[in-house]
């Protein structure tokens, strides 16, 4: 039997109450994530591509138990997070860690940044008080900072010392499933080449199961196994790296990889499509999501809501042109 | 990975306290303030080495005397020497200080960081709470508490104490609330910590500078309102040398022996600039980005 996966997020949705009015009354909801279905095995790197606002980070932070689901369940190692009691929520913690987009504002100003990856063990109470200390120096040698830097306050260091402190913090917890929400998007380019070879290094040693969100659709391809393409806080696109960036069959994904500057002269003067606007999160069109900026979109699309559905096995799409004959989403009140 | 280690200089790292005591040193108005403050605990740890006679003791024969050698703020009506008074007195205007701050800082920060960090109904409770404290004016709420408890040095400091907390309360409360959408927080979060962890751990410890600066505020507008309180007789009452205390009597004589009114006049005078002074040097040194 295959062992079950680390993280399974099953049904996932957040929404948002939009407020507005004379009297501040709820006047309408944003669903930053709606409906979302994802697996992550043990030692599988899936990057989650999107515009910012999509929901990605929502989705990341509902993983590590930062965000309440509205709906949906989040499993990890098979357990529900959001139906744990207080204390094993704070044990399963220990296996979900997160990787800040910002390093700068994720340490304690007032702790040396050794002592803020300590609290980690503080916390979880691992190891003996006694060799805490020796295993901070460990983790600050494996991430390729020395263990004098741990006297450090975090106004101190760089964005990328920060962010392999940040590392640090995160995987002297031994963590099966590690959230890294945009963990270079913060750091100077020649920077984030080194931080992505250290994330990638770490991923294999511990054989994590790597949430990798971002943008930036070059780093995605450099560190994931698999790939989910979000728009508006649904997965409209899933297939393995190889198929997607070979092989994309929902148009937003297509915009996306077109709009990656492109190296070779002959695609030089290749227009980029153009996407247009973005719509109104609260008021997303009716069918098909993407349909208002979707050079493709037909009369279906307006009327039915396309489920992520396998166009080709182990590559999923959430599009009437790719799966005509795939389930659609019910419409939800 | 060697080529990814940015190398930092080799430099030895002051701890942040050493870094702040040196800004302090550098910083004029904290030292005048510092040695104002030190002046005081000086004179009232060892005041019976400094006061020439016993700040109690009656010398019908000897009252009113001007300034001289033998006594260099003169004597008050009764003949008690002002020096030595007021010497002794400043142990009750640090005691006033202490315990009045204590009182409005401990549970001022507690009820702010509860009302920042809890749900939205307990911080409506403590803020309507705060609100109702606020609406009514400090003098007043001071003479509620006092004719409540009757007066005395301690009632007075504690009704002091308790009109001070409202300030300290709001205060911790808008830190709080900028403090817990911190990222860090959020770090401290993923990690296990348990709320009371974190509003403890974290939270407070990085609400600290703003506490820091307004209690050197807070604390001499406090001496100053239970001296006032001892002038009104409803405070420390006679014949402890409480400076506030000792110019009730001394008022009567306001033209014909000046200095039984000048020297705890000008003893607060000095007392509340010095901590006033050090005030605005703690906030110089703690308020840019400690």
């Amino acid at each position: 039997m295959k062992p079950p996966p680390v993280l399974a997020v099953e049904g996932l949705s957040v929404r948002y109450p939009v407020r507005g009015g004379l009297f501040g009354g709820v006047t309408g909801h944003v669903a930053a994530v709606d409906g979302v279905d994802l697996a992550i095995a043990r030692g599988e790197a899936l990057g989650l591509v999107g515009e910012s606002g999509c929901g990605k980070s929502t989705l990341g932070r509902t993983a590590v138990a930062l965000q309440r689901p509205t709906s949906g369940r989040v499993m990890l190692r098979g357990q529900d997070l959001f139906a744990l009691g207080p204390r094993d929520l704070k044990h399963q913690r220990r296996h979900a860690q997160l990787v800040f987009q910002n390093p700068k504002t994720c340490f304690d100003p007032r702790r040396t940044v050794g002592g803020s990856v300590r609290m980690a063990l503080d916390t979880q109470d691992l190891l003996d008080p006694g060799d805490r200390e020796p295993a901070v120096a460990d983790i600050f040698a494996r991430v390729g900072l020395r263990p004098e830097h741990r006297s450090r306050y975090p106004h101190e260091l760089s964005g990328g010392q920060l962010q392999r402190i940040g590392i640090a913090r995160a995987l002297i917890l031994r963590p099966e499933l590690l959230v890294c929400d945009e963990p270079v998007s913060a750091l100077d380019v020649s920077v984030q080449a080194q931080v992505l070879n250290l994330m990638k290094e770490l991923q294999a040693e511990f054989r994590l199961a790597l949430l990798f969100i971002s943008h930036n659709l070059a780093v995605v391809e450099y560190v994931a196994d698999r790939v989910a393409v979000m728009y508006y806080g649904r997965i409209v696109e899933l297939a393995s790296r190889a198929a997607l960036f070979a092989g994309p069959r929902h148009p937003y994904t297509r915009a996306l990889l077109a709009a990656v500057p492109s190296m070779d002269p002959a695609r030089r003067d290749e227009a980029a499509p153009h996407l247009g606007e973005p719509p109104d999160p609260a008021r997303l069109p009716s069918g098909c999501r993407f349909r208002s900026r979707c050079h493709i979109a037909f009369a279906r699309c307006a009327a039915d809501d396309p489920a992520l559905a396998e166009a080709n096995p182990g590559h999923a799409v959430a599009c009437w042109a790719a799966v005509p004959d795939g389930p659609s989403v019910p419409a939800s009140a | 990975m060697t080529d990814a280690l940015v190398d930092l200089p080799d430099l030895r790292v002051e701890p942040r306290w050493r870094r702040l005591i040196g800004r302090l040193l550098a910083d004029r108005s904290a030292v005048l303030g510092g040695a104002i403050l030190l002046l005081l605990l000086v004179c009232a740890v060892a005041a019976p080495l400094i006061a020439p006679y016993d700040p109690l003791a009656i010398a019908p024969m000897a009252r009113l005397r001007p300034p001289s050698p033998q006594h260099w703020f003169g004597t008050d009506e009764v003949g008690r020497d002002l020096f030595s008074r007021i010497v002794y007195g400043t142990r009750y205007f640090l005691l006033i200080c202490a315990v009045a701050a204590s009182i409005s800082a401990s549970i001022g920060t507690l009820l702010g960081l509860l009302a920042g960090a809890g749900s939205a109904l307990v911080d409506g409770v403590i803020m309507r709470l705060i609100d109702v404290l606020l609406a009514f004016p400090y003098i007043l709420m001071v003479l509620v508490v006092v004719a409540i408890l009757g007066p005395s040095l301690w009632t007075g400091m504690a009704a002091v104490g308790i009109a001070g907390i409202p300030g300290y309360a709001r205060l911790i409360r808008s830190a709080v609330l900028g403090v817990k959408r911190e990222d860090y927080v959020d770090g401290a979060r993923v990690l296990g910590a348990s709320e009371t962890e974190i509003l403890f751990g974290t939270v407070l410890p990085n609400v600290l500078s703003p506490l820091i600066v307004y209690l050197s505020y807070a604390t001499p507008l406090a001496a100053l309102l239970a001296s006032a309180l001892s002038f009104a007789g409803l405070g420390a009452q006679p014949p402890i040398p409480e400076w506030g205390a000792m110019l009730v009597n001394a008022r009567t004589y306001l033209f014909s022996a000046w200095w039984a009114v000048t020297a705890p006049g000008a003893a607060l005078f000095v007392a509340i600039f010095g901590l006033n002074v050090l005030g605005n040097g703690l906030r110089d040194v703690l308020d840019p980005q400690g």
